[in-house]
Protein backbone atom coordinates (compact mmCIF):
# COMPACT_ATOMS: atom_id res chain seq x y z
CA UNK A 1 0.00 0.00 0.00
CA UNK A 2 2.61 2.15 1.00
CA UNK A 3 4.72 1.41 -1.95
CA UNK A 4 1.77 2.06 -4.05
CA UNK A 5 1.38 5.49 -2.36
CA UNK A 6 4.99 5.95 -3.03
CA UNK A 7 5.04 5.45 -6.94
CA UNK A 8 1.63 7.34 -7.16
CA UNK A 9 3.08 10.44 -5.62
CA UNK A 10 6.01 9.76 -8.21
CA UNK A 11 4.30 9.53 -10.75
CA UNK A 12 2.83 12.82 -10.28
CA UNK A 13 5.88 14.58 -9.47
CA UNK A 14 6.94 13.11 -12.28
CA UNK A 15 4.04 14.44 -14.31
CA UNK A 16 4.00 17.85 -12.29
CA UNK A 17 8.01 18.44 -13.36
CA UNK A 18 7.57 17.28 -17.07
CA UNK A 19 4.44 19.26 -18.15
CA UNK A 20 5.60 18.30 -21.95
CA UNK A 21 5.17 14.54 -21.48
CA UNK A 22 1.19 15.16 -21.82
CA UNK A 23 0.51 18.86 -22.12
CA UNK A 24 -2.29 19.55 -24.62
CA UNK A 25 -2.54 22.33 -27.11
CA UNK A 26 -4.89 23.47 -24.58
CA UNK A 27 -2.82 23.49 -21.96
CA UNK A 28 0.19 25.43 -23.66
CA UNK A 29 -1.93 27.98 -24.69
CA UNK A 30 -3.02 29.01 -21.33
CA UNK A 31 -0.67 27.79 -19.11
CA UNK A 32 2.97 27.69 -21.16
CA UNK A 33 5.14 24.95 -20.91
CA UNK A 34 8.55 25.28 -18.97
CA UNK A 35 10.21 27.86 -18.36
CA UNK A 36 10.65 28.34 -22.31
CA UNK A 37 7.70 28.60 -23.34
CA UNK A 38 4.67 31.44 -21.62
CA UNK A 39 1.32 31.05 -22.09
CA UNK A 40 0.28 31.78 -25.63
CA UNK A 41 -2.87 33.33 -24.25
CA UNK A 42 -0.36 36.20 -22.38
CA UNK A 43 -0.29 38.03 -25.63
CA UNK A 44 -3.00 36.45 -27.83
CA UNK A 45 -5.62 36.07 -25.73
CA UNK A 46 -7.41 34.07 -23.86
CA UNK A 47 -9.40 32.82 -27.11
CA UNK A 48 -6.96 33.66 -29.75
CA UNK A 49 -8.24 37.01 -30.11
CA UNK A 50 -5.04 39.15 -30.12
CA UNK A 51 -4.28 42.52 -28.62
CA UNK A 52 -5.38 45.48 -30.88
CA UNK A 53 -3.27 47.96 -28.13
CA UNK A 54 0.37 45.88 -28.19
CA UNK A 55 -0.24 45.04 -31.63
CA UNK A 56 -0.50 41.37 -31.20
CA UNK A 57 -2.09 39.32 -33.52
CA UNK A 58 -5.56 37.71 -33.69
CA UNK A 59 -4.47 33.54 -34.14
CA UNK A 60 -8.61 32.56 -33.75
CA UNK A 61 -9.83 31.01 -37.06
CA UNK A 62 -6.59 31.34 -39.32
CA UNK A 63 -5.95 28.23 -41.61
CA UNK A 64 -3.67 25.59 -39.47
CA UNK A 65 -1.01 25.23 -42.63
CA UNK A 66 -0.54 29.36 -42.45
CA UNK A 67 -0.01 29.00 -38.71
CA UNK A 68 2.20 26.31 -38.70
CA UNK A 69 4.52 27.34 -41.23
CA UNK A 70 4.99 30.40 -39.16
CA UNK A 71 5.74 29.02 -36.18
CA UNK A 72 8.29 26.60 -38.27
CA UNK A 73 9.48 29.79 -39.78
CA UNK A 74 9.75 31.20 -36.26
CA UNK A 75 11.53 28.12 -34.74
CA UNK A 76 14.29 28.27 -37.67
CA UNK A 77 14.53 32.27 -37.53
CA UNK A 78 13.49 32.86 -41.40
CA UNK A 79 10.70 34.80 -39.74
CA UNK A 80 12.58 37.20 -37.23
CA UNK A 81 11.30 37.71 -34.38
CA UNK A 82 13.16 37.53 -30.62
CA UNK A 83 9.30 37.03 -28.73
CA UNK A 84 8.49 34.52 -31.14
CA UNK A 85 11.69 32.67 -31.81
CA UNK A 86 12.48 31.08 -28.51
CA UNK A 87 9.07 29.69 -28.03
CA UNK A 88 8.35 28.00 -31.37
CA UNK A 89 12.28 26.48 -30.96
CA UNK A 90 11.42 25.48 -27.74
CA UNK A 91 8.00 23.35 -28.91
CA UNK A 92 8.73 20.02 -30.97
CA UNK A 93 7.91 19.78 -34.57
CA UNK A 94 4.62 17.85 -33.47
CA UNK A 95 3.43 20.87 -30.97
CA UNK A 96 4.00 23.38 -33.11
CA UNK A 97 1.41 21.64 -35.72
CA UNK A 98 -1.16 20.96 -32.58
CA UNK A 99 -0.77 24.30 -31.59
CA UNK A 100 -1.27 25.75 -35.14
CA UNK A 101 -4.73 23.18 -35.29
CA UNK A 102 -5.43 24.38 -32.27
CA UNK A 103 -6.02 28.26 -32.68
CA UNK A 104 -7.22 27.01 -36.19
CA UNK A 105 -10.33 25.90 -34.58
CA UNK A 106 -11.18 28.89 -32.58
CA UNK A 107 -13.98 31.17 -33.29
CA UNK A 108 -13.09 34.37 -35.19
CA UNK A 109 -16.00 35.76 -33.40
CA UNK A 110 -14.75 35.85 -30.15
CA UNK A 111 -12.13 38.41 -31.82
CA UNK A 112 -13.16 41.99 -31.43
CA UNK A 113 -10.08 43.15 -29.51
CA UNK A 114 -8.94 44.84 -32.83
CA UNK A 115 -12.33 45.94 -34.23
CA UNK A 116 -12.67 49.54 -33.97
CA UNK A 117 -9.48 50.51 -33.06
CA UNK A 118 -9.18 52.94 -36.59
CA UNK A 119 -12.61 53.98 -37.47
CA UNK A 120 -11.61 56.75 -40.19
CA UNK A 121 -8.92 54.93 -41.92
CA UNK A 122 -7.88 56.74 -44.89
CA UNK A 123 -9.64 56.55 -48.32
CA UNK A 124 -5.76 55.40 -50.23
CA UNK A 125 -5.60 52.63 -47.60
CA UNK A 126 -9.53 51.27 -48.98
CA UNK A 127 -7.84 52.25 -52.92
CA UNK A 128 -5.46 49.45 -52.29
CA UNK A 129 -7.51 47.10 -50.24
CA UNK A 130 -10.02 46.72 -52.49
CA UNK A 131 -8.84 47.75 -55.96
CA UNK A 132 -5.52 47.24 -55.80
CA UNK A 133 -2.81 49.36 -58.20
CA UNK A 134 -2.37 47.32 -61.29
CA UNK A 135 -0.08 49.66 -62.84
CA UNK A 136 2.66 48.60 -60.53
CA UNK A 137 1.42 44.89 -60.89
CA UNK A 138 -0.21 44.80 -57.69
CA UNK A 139 -3.84 43.28 -57.17
CA UNK A 140 -6.36 43.84 -54.72
CA UNK A 141 -5.70 42.57 -50.97
CA UNK A 142 -9.09 41.67 -51.16
CA UNK A 143 -8.40 39.63 -54.28
CA UNK A 144 -6.68 36.77 -52.40
CA UNK A 145 -7.58 37.85 -48.32
CA UNK A 146 -11.59 37.80 -49.07
CA UNK A 147 -14.03 40.63 -49.37
CA UNK A 148 -12.48 43.30 -46.16
CA UNK A 149 -9.84 40.68 -45.46
CA UNK A 150 -12.40 38.13 -44.12
CA UNK A 151 -9.66 35.48 -45.23
CA UNK A 152 -9.54 32.72 -47.97
CA UNK A 153 -9.34 28.97 -47.12
CA UNK A 154 -6.13 27.69 -45.38
CA UNK A 155 -3.25 29.69 -47.03
CA UNK A 156 -4.80 33.34 -47.26
CA UNK A 157 -5.08 34.50 -43.34
CA UNK A 158 -8.12 36.86 -42.19
CA UNK A 159 -6.44 40.49 -41.82
CA UNK A 160 -9.88 41.69 -41.23
CA UNK A 161 -9.72 43.24 -37.43
CA UNK A 162 -5.78 42.49 -36.95
CA UNK A 163 -3.71 45.06 -35.12
CA UNK A 164 -2.48 48.33 -37.65
CA UNK A 165 0.67 47.88 -36.00
CA UNK A 166 1.09 44.18 -36.70
CA UNK A 167 0.16 44.63 -40.09
CA UNK A 168 2.21 47.40 -40.54
CA UNK A 169 4.84 45.60 -39.18
CA UNK A 170 4.72 42.46 -41.06
CA UNK A 171 4.64 44.54 -44.77
CA UNK A 172 7.60 46.38 -43.00
CA UNK A 173 9.27 42.54 -42.72
CA UNK A 174 8.63 41.25 -45.99
CA UNK A 175 10.37 44.35 -47.63
CA UNK A 176 13.22 43.69 -45.51
CA UNK A 177 13.69 40.26 -46.04
CA UNK A 178 12.65 39.63 -42.31
CA UNK A 179 9.30 37.25 -43.19
CA UNK A 180 9.44 34.51 -45.77
CA UNK A 181 7.41 35.57 -48.78
CA UNK A 182 4.99 32.99 -47.93
CA UNK A 183 3.47 30.39 -50.74
CA UNK A 184 5.10 31.19 -54.70
CA UNK A 185 6.93 34.56 -52.50
CA UNK A 186 3.68 36.49 -53.48
CA UNK A 187 3.51 38.45 -50.04
CA UNK A 188 7.40 39.55 -50.36
CA UNK A 189 6.78 40.35 -54.35
CA UNK A 190 3.53 42.20 -53.43
CA UNK A 191 5.19 44.17 -50.40
CA UNK A 192 8.02 45.28 -52.66
CA UNK A 193 5.84 47.00 -54.90
CA UNK A 194 4.25 49.14 -52.60
CA UNK A 195 5.35 52.37 -51.98
CA UNK A 196 6.26 53.52 -48.55
CA UNK A 197 3.41 55.86 -48.34
CA UNK A 198 0.82 52.95 -48.57
CA UNK A 199 1.72 50.99 -45.63
CA UNK A 200 0.02 52.79 -43.23
CA UNK A 201 -3.35 53.45 -45.15
CA UNK A 202 -4.05 49.74 -45.82
CA UNK A 203 -3.01 48.42 -42.65
CA UNK A 204 -5.75 51.08 -40.91
CA UNK A 205 -8.19 49.93 -43.39
CA UNK A 206 -7.98 46.18 -42.84
CA UNK A 207 -7.70 46.85 -38.71
CA UNK A 208 -11.34 48.90 -39.12
CA UNK A 209 -12.88 46.02 -40.69
CA UNK A 210 -14.85 43.59 -38.46
CA UNK A 211 -12.86 40.03 -38.16
CA UNK A 212 -16.07 37.73 -37.84
CA UNK A 213 -17.91 37.87 -41.15
CA UNK A 214 -21.18 37.86 -41.99
CA UNK A 215 -21.99 34.54 -43.81
CA UNK A 216 -23.91 36.22 -46.78
CA UNK A 217 -24.03 32.98 -48.70
CA UNK A 218 -24.69 29.32 -47.15
CA UNK A 219 -22.14 27.57 -49.71
CA UNK A 220 -19.86 25.49 -47.54
CA UNK B 1 0.97 99.91 -89.39
CA UNK B 2 -1.27 97.85 -91.58
CA UNK B 3 1.07 95.38 -90.95
CA UNK B 4 1.14 95.30 -87.53
CA UNK B 5 -2.45 95.07 -86.88
CA UNK B 6 -2.80 91.45 -88.45
CA UNK B 7 0.51 90.76 -86.07
CA UNK B 8 -1.06 91.72 -82.64
CA UNK B 9 -4.00 90.16 -83.29
CA UNK B 10 -2.08 86.78 -84.12
CA UNK B 11 -0.88 87.61 -80.80
CA UNK B 12 -3.92 88.43 -79.24
CA UNK B 13 -5.49 85.60 -80.68
CA UNK B 14 -2.67 83.11 -79.45
CA UNK B 15 -2.68 84.48 -75.96
CA UNK B 16 -6.54 83.32 -76.25
CA UNK B 17 -5.99 80.15 -77.07
CA UNK B 18 -3.52 79.29 -74.88
CA UNK B 19 -5.32 80.40 -72.19
CA UNK B 20 -8.37 78.12 -73.16
CA UNK B 21 -5.91 74.97 -73.44
CA UNK B 22 -5.11 75.98 -70.01
CA UNK B 23 -8.31 76.17 -68.79
CA UNK B 24 -9.85 73.11 -70.78
CA UNK B 25 -6.45 70.95 -69.25
CA UNK B 26 -7.13 72.19 -65.60
CA UNK B 27 -10.88 71.18 -66.04
CA UNK B 28 -10.19 67.93 -67.47
CA UNK B 29 -8.42 67.20 -64.49
CA UNK B 30 -10.89 67.93 -62.14
CA UNK B 31 -13.99 66.66 -63.06
CA UNK B 32 -16.10 65.83 -66.53
CA UNK B 33 -17.57 69.47 -67.70
CA UNK B 34 -21.23 69.63 -68.09
CA UNK B 35 -20.63 69.00 -71.65
CA UNK B 36 -18.87 65.88 -71.12
CA UNK B 37 -21.36 64.93 -68.78
CA UNK B 38 -23.98 65.62 -71.52
CA UNK B 39 -22.73 63.85 -74.04
CA UNK B 40 -21.99 60.38 -71.96
CA UNK B 41 -25.31 60.84 -71.75
CA UNK B 42 -26.46 61.14 -74.98
CA UNK B 43 -24.26 58.41 -76.63
CA UNK B 44 -25.85 55.44 -75.17
CA UNK B 45 -29.25 56.26 -76.14
CA UNK B 46 -27.89 57.18 -79.76
CA UNK B 47 -26.15 53.78 -80.46
CA UNK B 48 -29.58 51.97 -78.69
CA UNK B 49 -31.59 53.20 -81.52
CA UNK B 50 -29.31 52.47 -84.14
CA UNK B 51 -28.75 48.41 -82.81
CA UNK B 52 -32.79 48.18 -82.93
CA UNK B 53 -32.39 47.43 -86.35
CA UNK B 54 -29.45 45.05 -85.94
CA UNK B 55 -30.09 40.80 -86.25
CA UNK B 56 -31.87 39.57 -83.40
CA UNK B 57 -30.48 35.70 -83.00
CA UNK B 58 -30.73 33.59 -79.64
CA UNK B 59 -27.86 31.38 -81.17
CA UNK B 60 -25.49 34.22 -80.20
CA UNK B 61 -22.15 32.32 -81.20
CA UNK B 62 -19.63 34.85 -79.88
CA UNK B 63 -16.67 33.26 -78.10
CA UNK B 64 -15.11 35.21 -75.50
CA UNK B 65 -12.13 34.69 -77.47
CA UNK B 66 -10.44 38.02 -77.70
CA UNK B 67 -7.33 36.13 -79.91
CA UNK B 68 -10.04 35.74 -82.63
CA UNK B 69 -11.20 38.89 -82.19
CA UNK B 70 -7.97 40.14 -83.26
CA UNK B 71 -8.07 38.60 -86.34
CA UNK B 72 -11.09 40.01 -86.84
CA UNK B 73 -10.50 43.50 -87.47
CA UNK B 74 -13.33 45.84 -89.08
CA UNK B 75 -11.59 47.24 -92.21
CA UNK B 76 -9.19 50.09 -92.12
CA UNK B 77 -8.77 49.34 -88.65
CA UNK B 78 -5.13 49.22 -87.31
CA UNK B 79 -3.18 45.92 -87.37
CA UNK B 80 -2.11 44.50 -83.72
CA UNK B 81 1.48 46.03 -83.07
CA UNK B 82 1.19 48.79 -85.31
CA UNK B 83 0.68 51.00 -82.85
CA UNK B 84 3.27 52.51 -80.36
CA UNK B 85 3.57 53.35 -76.60
CA UNK B 86 2.37 56.88 -77.32
CA UNK B 87 -1.28 55.87 -78.73
CA UNK B 88 -1.89 53.99 -74.88
CA UNK B 89 -4.85 54.50 -74.26
CA UNK B 90 -5.97 54.60 -69.92
CA UNK B 91 -9.33 54.40 -69.07
CA UNK B 92 -10.83 57.34 -66.93
CA UNK B 93 -10.08 57.39 -63.27
CA UNK B 94 -12.98 55.12 -61.07
CA UNK B 95 -13.94 58.60 -59.06
CA UNK B 96 -14.37 59.72 -62.31
CA UNK B 97 -18.08 58.28 -62.78
CA UNK B 98 -20.42 61.30 -63.24
CA UNK B 99 -22.77 61.69 -60.49
CA UNK B 100 -26.16 61.79 -62.61
CA UNK B 101 -28.29 59.37 -64.16
CA UNK B 102 -26.06 57.81 -66.68
CA UNK B 103 -23.62 57.61 -63.82
CA UNK B 104 -25.63 55.53 -61.65
CA UNK B 105 -26.27 53.13 -64.90
CA UNK B 106 -22.15 53.03 -65.13
CA UNK B 107 -21.73 52.33 -61.49
CA UNK B 108 -24.81 49.13 -62.28
CA UNK B 109 -22.53 48.15 -64.77
CA UNK B 110 -19.28 48.04 -62.73
CA UNK B 111 -21.58 46.24 -60.08
CA UNK B 112 -22.22 43.72 -62.21
CA UNK B 113 -19.31 43.34 -63.91
CA UNK B 114 -17.59 42.88 -59.98
CA UNK B 115 -20.16 40.52 -58.80
CA UNK B 116 -21.91 38.92 -61.89
CA UNK B 117 -23.32 36.62 -59.10
CA UNK B 118 -24.99 38.75 -56.98
CA UNK B 119 -26.13 41.66 -59.80
CA UNK B 120 -27.19 39.34 -62.26
CA UNK B 121 -27.85 36.48 -60.87
CA UNK B 122 -30.95 35.32 -63.35
CA UNK B 123 -28.41 34.91 -66.22
CA UNK B 124 -25.56 33.39 -64.65
CA UNK B 125 -25.12 29.37 -64.77
CA UNK B 126 -21.79 28.95 -63.07
CA UNK B 127 -19.57 30.76 -60.24
CA UNK B 128 -18.09 33.01 -62.40
CA UNK B 129 -17.60 36.85 -62.57
CA UNK B 130 -17.21 38.88 -65.78
CA UNK B 131 -14.13 40.22 -63.73
CA UNK B 132 -12.59 37.26 -63.23
CA UNK B 133 -10.62 37.20 -67.08
CA UNK B 134 -11.16 40.89 -67.15
CA UNK B 135 -9.18 41.93 -64.24
CA UNK B 136 -9.25 45.11 -62.80
CA UNK B 137 -12.74 45.55 -63.20
CA UNK B 138 -11.95 45.61 -66.88
CA UNK B 139 -9.88 47.92 -66.98
CA UNK B 140 -6.33 45.98 -67.37
CA UNK B 141 -4.57 45.81 -70.59
CA UNK B 142 -3.71 42.54 -72.35
CA UNK B 143 -6.98 41.36 -70.03
CA UNK B 144 -9.74 41.88 -72.43
CA UNK B 145 -10.34 45.45 -71.18
CA UNK B 146 -13.89 46.88 -71.82
CA UNK B 147 -12.34 50.27 -72.89
CA UNK B 148 -10.56 48.79 -76.03
CA UNK B 149 -13.34 46.59 -76.98
CA UNK B 150 -16.21 49.20 -76.73
CA UNK B 151 -15.16 51.06 -79.99
CA UNK B 152 -14.42 47.90 -82.21
CA UNK B 153 -18.52 46.83 -82.83
CA UNK B 154 -20.35 46.47 -84.70
CA UNK B 155 -17.85 44.01 -86.30
CA UNK B 156 -18.03 40.85 -88.37
CA UNK B 157 -17.28 37.29 -86.49
CA UNK B 158 -16.04 34.20 -88.14
CA UNK B 159 -17.64 32.40 -84.82
CA UNK B 160 -21.42 33.54 -85.91
CA UNK B 161 -21.13 34.59 -89.44
CA UNK B 162 -22.68 37.73 -88.76
CA UNK B 163 -22.13 41.36 -87.92
CA UNK B 164 -22.38 41.50 -84.22
CA UNK B 165 -23.05 44.53 -82.34
CA UNK B 166 -21.92 45.02 -78.47
CA UNK B 167 -24.73 43.75 -77.29
CA UNK B 168 -24.93 40.75 -79.12
CA UNK B 169 -21.38 40.21 -78.01
CA UNK B 170 -21.97 40.79 -74.55
CA UNK B 171 -24.55 38.45 -74.93
CA UNK B 172 -22.43 36.06 -75.79
CA UNK B 173 -20.35 36.45 -72.62
CA UNK B 174 -23.49 35.27 -70.97
CA UNK B 175 -24.05 32.19 -72.95
CA UNK B 176 -20.93 31.15 -73.27
CA UNK B 177 -18.43 32.48 -70.19
CA UNK B 178 -21.09 32.47 -67.34
CA UNK B 179 -22.88 29.62 -69.22
CA UNK B 180 -26.06 30.86 -68.38
CA UNK B 181 -28.86 32.62 -70.19
CA UNK B 182 -28.25 36.13 -72.01
CA UNK B 183 -30.23 39.07 -70.61
CA UNK B 184 -32.35 39.72 -73.69
CA UNK B 185 -31.97 42.95 -75.43
CA UNK B 186 -33.12 46.26 -73.88
CA UNK B 187 -32.85 44.44 -69.92
CA UNK B 188 -31.24 46.90 -68.08
CA UNK B 189 -28.40 44.34 -67.30
CA UNK B 190 -27.28 44.62 -71.13
CA UNK B 191 -27.67 48.45 -70.82
CA UNK B 192 -25.51 49.01 -67.55
CA UNK B 193 -22.66 46.66 -69.01
CA UNK B 194 -22.71 48.55 -72.28
CA UNK B 195 -22.79 52.02 -70.02
CA UNK B 196 -19.59 50.43 -68.12
CA UNK B 197 -17.71 49.74 -71.22
CA UNK B 198 -18.66 52.66 -72.90
CA UNK B 199 -17.85 54.95 -70.01
CA UNK B 200 -14.21 53.38 -69.72
CA UNK B 201 -13.69 53.56 -73.70
CA UNK B 202 -14.27 58.21 -72.90
CA UNK B 203 -11.84 59.45 -75.09
CA UNK B 204 -11.14 56.48 -77.08
CA UNK B 205 -10.82 55.91 -80.57
CA UNK B 206 -13.26 54.52 -82.30
CA UNK B 207 -12.48 51.47 -84.39
CA UNK B 208 -8.93 51.38 -83.53
CA UNK B 209 -7.02 48.33 -82.52
CA UNK B 210 -5.75 49.65 -79.31
CA UNK B 211 -2.45 48.47 -77.85
CA UNK B 212 -3.64 45.85 -74.78
CA UNK B 213 -7.13 44.73 -76.63
CA UNK B 214 -8.00 41.33 -75.95
CA UNK B 215 -4.97 38.77 -74.42
CA UNK B 216 -1.63 38.73 -75.85
CA UNK B 217 -1.02 36.22 -78.66
CA UNK B 218 1.83 33.93 -77.90
CA UNK B 219 4.17 32.41 -80.52
CA UNK B 220 3.89 28.85 -80.99
CA UNK B 221 5.52 26.92 -78.32
CA UNK B 222 8.61 25.78 -78.85
CA UNK B 223 7.39 21.88 -77.62
CA UNK B 224 3.55 20.77 -78.53
CA UNK B 225 1.91 22.06 -75.57
CA UNK B 226 1.78 19.48 -72.72
CA UNK B 227 -0.85 17.98 -70.61
CA UNK B 228 1.40 16.40 -68.23
CA UNK B 229 4.29 19.44 -68.06
CA UNK B 230 1.04 21.64 -67.57
CA UNK B 231 -0.72 19.02 -64.65
CA UNK B 232 3.12 19.83 -62.91
CA UNK B 233 2.44 23.31 -63.79
CA UNK B 234 -0.67 23.97 -62.17
CA UNK B 235 0.23 22.21 -59.22
CA UNK B 236 3.20 24.53 -58.58
CA UNK B 237 1.64 27.58 -59.71
CA UNK B 238 -2.20 28.02 -59.49
CA UNK B 239 -3.73 25.29 -57.18
CA UNK B 240 -2.69 27.51 -54.24
CA UNK B 241 -5.61 29.23 -55.13
CA UNK B 242 -7.24 27.35 -57.56
CA UNK B 243 -7.36 24.27 -55.61
CA UNK B 244 -5.76 20.93 -56.60
CA UNK B 245 -9.04 19.89 -58.15
CA UNK B 246 -9.23 23.42 -59.65
CA UNK B 247 -12.69 23.96 -58.03
CA UNK B 248 -11.46 27.32 -57.05
CA UNK B 249 -12.19 28.80 -53.15
CA UNK B 250 -14.83 31.02 -51.36
CA UNK B 251 -13.87 33.38 -48.57
CA UNK B 252 -15.17 32.63 -45.37
CA UNK B 253 -18.30 34.75 -45.65
CA UNK B 254 -19.14 32.47 -48.71
CA UNK B 255 -18.40 34.77 -51.55
CA UNK B 256 -16.34 33.77 -54.27
CA UNK B 257 -12.45 34.80 -54.10
CA UNK B 258 -10.67 31.86 -56.67
CA UNK B 259 -13.06 30.32 -59.74
CA UNK B 260 -13.43 27.75 -60.84
CA UNK B 261 -11.37 26.52 -63.91
CA UNK B 262 -13.22 23.28 -64.81
CA UNK B 263 -15.85 21.17 -63.99
CA UNK B 264 -19.87 22.13 -63.80
CA UNK B 265 -19.23 25.65 -62.46
CA UNK B 266 -17.08 26.78 -64.89
CA UNK B 267 -17.35 28.22 -68.68
CA UNK B 268 -18.39 26.02 -70.76
CA UNK B 269 -17.09 24.11 -73.94
CA UNK B 270 -18.29 27.05 -76.40
CA UNK B 271 -16.24 29.83 -74.35
CA UNK B 272 -13.51 31.47 -76.07
CA UNK B 273 -11.53 30.94 -72.72
CA UNK B 274 -11.86 26.90 -73.58
CA UNK B 275 -9.42 27.28 -76.60
CA UNK B 276 -5.59 26.61 -75.52
CA UNK B 277 -4.55 29.34 -77.54
CA UNK B 278 -6.59 32.25 -75.70
CA UNK B 279 -6.27 30.99 -71.87
CA UNK B 280 -2.33 30.72 -72.58
CA UNK B 281 -2.73 34.20 -73.63
CA UNK B 282 -4.35 35.13 -70.84
CA UNK B 283 -2.60 33.29 -68.08
CA UNK B 284 1.10 34.67 -69.84
CA UNK B 285 -0.09 37.78 -69.33
CA UNK B 286 -1.61 37.76 -66.21
CA UNK B 287 -1.22 34.44 -64.10
CA UNK B 288 -0.23 34.17 -61.28
CA UNK B 289 -2.42 36.97 -60.08
CA UNK B 290 0.27 39.82 -59.75
CA UNK B 291 3.16 37.45 -60.12
CA UNK B 292 3.10 36.86 -63.91
CA UNK B 293 5.72 34.72 -64.23
CA UNK B 294 5.44 31.44 -66.46
CA UNK B 295 7.34 30.85 -69.63
CA UNK B 296 5.16 30.57 -73.02
CA UNK B 297 5.94 27.18 -72.18
CA UNK B 298 4.70 26.94 -69.20
CA UNK B 299 1.64 29.57 -70.44
CA UNK B 300 0.64 26.84 -73.20
CA UNK B 301 1.40 23.58 -71.40
CA UNK B 302 -0.94 24.69 -68.11
CA UNK B 303 -3.85 26.03 -70.51
CA UNK B 304 -3.66 22.98 -72.30
CA UNK B 305 -3.91 21.06 -69.11
CA UNK B 306 -6.80 23.18 -67.68
CA UNK B 307 -8.74 22.95 -71.24
CA UNK B 308 -8.84 19.31 -71.33
CA UNK B 309 -10.96 18.66 -68.42
CA UNK B 310 -14.31 18.44 -68.54
CA UNK B 311 -16.98 21.53 -68.62
CA UNK B 312 -20.26 22.16 -68.81
CA UNK B 313 -21.85 21.31 -72.95
CA UNK B 314 -21.15 23.56 -75.93
CA UNK B 315 -24.69 25.48 -76.14
CA UNK B 316 -24.30 24.78 -79.90
CA UNK B 317 -24.35 20.90 -79.41
CA UNK B 318 -25.95 19.03 -81.95
CA UNK B 319 -26.63 16.07 -80.07
CA UNK B 320 -23.24 14.60 -81.15
CA UNK B 321 -19.95 15.74 -79.98
CA UNK B 322 -17.74 14.55 -83.10
CA UNK B 323 -20.64 16.43 -85.00
CA UNK B 324 -20.36 19.63 -82.99
CA UNK B 325 -16.39 18.92 -82.85
CA UNK B 326 -16.57 19.56 -86.47
CA UNK B 327 -19.28 22.11 -87.03
CA UNK B 328 -17.78 24.80 -84.32
CA UNK B 329 -14.17 23.76 -82.61
CA UNK B 330 -11.09 24.76 -84.41
CA UNK B 331 -7.19 23.55 -83.75
CA UNK B 332 -7.22 24.92 -80.45
CA UNK B 333 -10.00 23.20 -78.61
CA UNK B 334 -9.58 19.84 -76.85
CA UNK B 335 -13.21 19.28 -77.38
CA UNK B 336 -14.32 15.82 -78.92
CA UNK B 337 -10.37 15.23 -78.57
CA UNK B 338 -9.49 11.60 -76.53
CA UNK B 339 -7.73 12.50 -73.30
CA UNK B 340 -6.94 9.79 -70.76
CA UNK B 341 -9.39 7.75 -72.35
CA UNK B 342 -11.93 9.83 -72.19
CA UNK B 343 -13.75 11.59 -75.04
CA UNK B 344 -13.60 15.79 -73.74
CA UNK B 345 -17.25 16.49 -73.79
CA UNK B 346 -19.01 12.95 -73.98
CA UNK B 347 -19.49 13.20 -70.14
CA UNK B 348 -20.10 17.22 -70.28
CA UNK B 349 -22.81 18.82 -67.82
CA UNK B 350 -25.60 20.44 -69.73
CA UNK B 351 -24.77 24.12 -70.34
CA UNK B 352 -26.89 26.81 -68.53
CA UNK B 353 -28.89 24.42 -66.56
CA UNK B 354 -26.11 23.76 -63.51
CA UNK B 355 -27.74 23.94 -60.50
CA UNK B 356 -26.04 26.13 -57.81
CA UNK B 357 -24.15 23.99 -55.13
CA UNK B 358 -25.08 24.05 -51.79
CA UNK B 359 -27.73 26.66 -52.06
CA UNK B 360 -29.95 27.30 -49.09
Amino acid sequence: MAIRKCTLSALVWLLSVSPWVQASPSDIANQGLGENIAPCSSCHGAHGEGNAAAGFPRLAGLGAPYLEAQLDAFASGARENAVMQPIASALSTDQRSAMATYYSQLSAEGAQASKGQSDNPPDTGAELAEHGRWANDIPACVQCHGPAGVGVGEHFPALAGQPAAYLEGQLRAWRNGKRPGGPMGLMASIAAKLDESDIKPVAQYFAAQSPAPAKGLDHE
Amino acid sequence: MSNRIPLLTVAVSFAMLAAVIFWVGTRDQSAPTPAQAKTANAAPAARGDTTESATKSEDVAVSGNAASERSEPLPGAAQPGAASAADDFAPPARSEIPDDEFGAMVRKGRDIFTDTQQHADQFVGNDLQCANCHLDEGRRPDSAPLWAAWAMYPAYRGKNKHVNDFAERIQGCFRYSMNGTPPPRGDEVLVALESYAYWLASGAPVAKNLPGRGYPELEAPEQPPSFTRGKQVFADHCALCHGSDGQGQRAADGSLAFPPLWGPRSYNWGAGMHRVNTAAGFIKANMPLGAATLSDQQAWDVARFIDSQERPQDPRFTGSVSETAEQYHGEHSMYGQTVNGVVLGQDAPPSGTAAKVNQP
